[in-house]
């Protein structure tokens, strides 16, 4: 019944992509998406390109995975590249028709914001599917970490991403397991009016809140026997490392700015 | 009425890195009337296989025919479908969801086209079945029972809708002995009545007290089907997939080593009992019949 379902769309592998530092790749797609709106020329969207290309076939990454992510964006892909064909104002006309009319420039504008966008979608799909979602929240608190001085939260933050992370398969287990029990027992959840569809997942939600709260019941139990008192002096099972491969990464993406910055 | 499978197969998440075959061609026919045992160890695909059976599930490949027509067709009749088979899934405690223990039992019935005034009658019978108090219990809430209320009710739930065919996934697990005993003797009632039973379970003890007949599931696929006491004598090819012989089969086996001569097919205390008391008495004519206790 619930088929497909990508948790955070990760897609394991052990590629060098893979296996590189969370906190790096995190920091890297941020500088990355700076460099996507700092590109300004066809020369310098090429050299994007070529490095999301580039990122794609070092993490081994199904291409049709890639795709996906950007699925379901393409309706506002295209809803801004209409809306800047037609309704750029100025510029050298090309044709116009009734209303519409369509400049060189206009074109233009569309065309890179199309761009754009698509390779934004792809660098932070990348990211996602190349770094587990644990692996991503830790990198989340190490990086939040100075946050702590003005008493943020950061460990509680994080400890409940981890969680709420961990849960989600189970709770889709969950959620297909009661669906097919009550179909068993002559549910539908696929058909009839909307109301009657909304009334028809009581037997779905009162079951599965049920159990939300008995494994939060649960966990809460199972973590305070283990002595789990909150971040203070806990420490880690899997310590992050920067390695060789992160600086590379690191040198080519601040080549790519720099690159970026002189104007090209 | 009889289910037949042609050639089940089901993949889960096809074309992914996650793509696992749970069911792998499996083809079964299943009489009417049959107490049929289904083992094999976590990941079989056992829970898959009836949930294929159910409908619940739309095979990858092959078919689900109940009397010839193939259930997974758009105009199959949904509704007449769940009447004919229910199902007590593992742990049915976690889908009880109303407000009280009567609308609970009463909403299968509902939903899968009761006449409103047969309802009631339903829900008291099923209740009886279960030894739940109807006058008593009827309007708590399920959610104040305790587990093995909770699951009496859910399985009447289930028992409301009368189905022809049953189908169980471990109904005992995590019961009390009093409650094992009354669930085995209530499922064997209703199969003597009529019913077919199609159990999982992890208990060899069990199927070879009640089954008529046991599946083999291993690695998604049917590697035996037989009468329990052939499929009991292939002890070490069961403990090779990680399964294991009824502890009754174990002490004959254990006789037998000790030169005591005791028939291989022994699977039930009352078989070994009688092939025992035999041999005490007559001390000579142990070797002919001792499976017909």
């Amino acid at each position: 019944m619930i088929k497909n379902v990508s948790l955070g769309q990760y897609f394991p592998g052990n590629s060098i992509i893979h296996r590189m530092d969370p906190r790096m790749k995190l920091v890297l797609v941020v500088a990355i998406i700076v460099l996507i709106f700092l590109m300004d020329t066809l020369v310098g969207n090429l050299v994007v390109f070529g490095f999301l290309v580039l990122t794609i076939i070092l993490s081994r990454v199904n291409i049709k995975f890639v795709l996906r992510g950007l699925k379901p964006l393409w309706f506002i892909i295209i809803l801004t590249f209409v809306l800047n064909t037609f309704f750029y104002s100025g510029g050298t006309e090309m044709f116009s028709w009734w209303v519409f009319r369509v400049s060189e420039e206009g074109l233009m504008n569309a065309v890179r914001l199309a761009v754009r966008l698509i390779f934004l979608i792809t660098a932070t799909t990348m990211l996602t599917l190349t770094t587990s979602p644990i692996a991503l929240t830790d990198g989340i608190e190490s990086l939040l970490k100075p946050l702590k001085r003005v008493k943020f939260p950061v460990h509680e933050l994080a400890m409940m991403m981890t969680i709420a992370m961990r849960f989600i398969p189970t709770l889709i287990e969950e959620t297909d397991k009661i669906m097919k029990a009550q179909t068993a027992r002559g549910a539908e959840f696929d058909s009839g009016s909307i109301f009657k569809r909304a009334a028809g997942m009581v037997p779905l939600l009162v079951p599965l809140f049920v159990s939300a709260f008995r494994r939060a019941d649960e966990l809460a139990f199972a973590m305070e026997s283990r002595c789990y008192n909150g971040g203070e002096g806990r420490t880690r099972m899997k310590i992050m490392h920067m390695h060789v491969r992160d600086f590379i990464a690191m040198a080519v993406v601040a080549g790519l700015i720099v690159f970026a910055a002189f104007g090209f | 009425m009889s289910i037949e499978l042609e050639n089940l197969t089901y993949t889960y998440m096809p074309g992914t890195p996650f793509e696992a075959r749970a069911v792998d061609d499996i083809s079964l026919h299943i009489n009417d009337g049959e107490f049929l045992g289904v083992i094999g160890h976590t990941g079989s695909g056992k829970t898959t296989l009836i949930g294929l059976v159910a409908g619940l599930l739309k095979p990858t490949s092959g078919r689900v025919l109940i009397d010839g027509a193939d259930i997974a067709e758009k105009s199959y009749d949904r509704k007449a479908l769940r009447r004919y088979i229910g199902v007590v899934f593992q742990y049915p405690e976690h889908q009880l969801f109303e407000e009280t223990v009567y609308k609970d039992i009463a909403f299968g019935p509902k939903k899968t086209g009761v006449p409103e005034e047969e309802i009631e009658q339903r829900v008291r019978h099923a209740m009886e079945l279960m030894e739940l108090d109807f006058d008593g219990v009827k309007d708590l809430s399920p959610f104040e029972l305790s587990g093995g209320q909770k699951r009496r009710v859910a399985i009447a739930g289930v028992l409301a809708v009368r189905p022809k065919v049953l189908i169980l996934d471990e109904p005992v697990a995590g019961l009390d002995p009093k409650g094992r005993t009354h669930l085995m003797n209530l499922i064997t009632h209703l199969n003597s009545e009529g019913v077919t039973i199609i159990m999982i379970t992890h208990s060899m003890d069990d199927l070879a007290e009640y089954a008529h007949r046991v599946i083999v599931l291993n690695g998604a696929r049917l590697v035996m089907d037989d009468t329990p006491q052939k499929v009991f004598l292939k002890e070490e090819e069961l403990r090779g997939i990680g399964l294991d012989v009824p502890y009754v089969a174990r002490i004959a086996s254990a006789l037998r080593a000790k030169g005591i001569n005791v028939d291989n097919d022994v699977i039930r205390l009352d078989e070994l009992e009688g092939a025992v008391k035999r041999l005490m008495t007559g001390k000579n004519g142990a070797s002919g019949s001792g499976g017909n206790a």
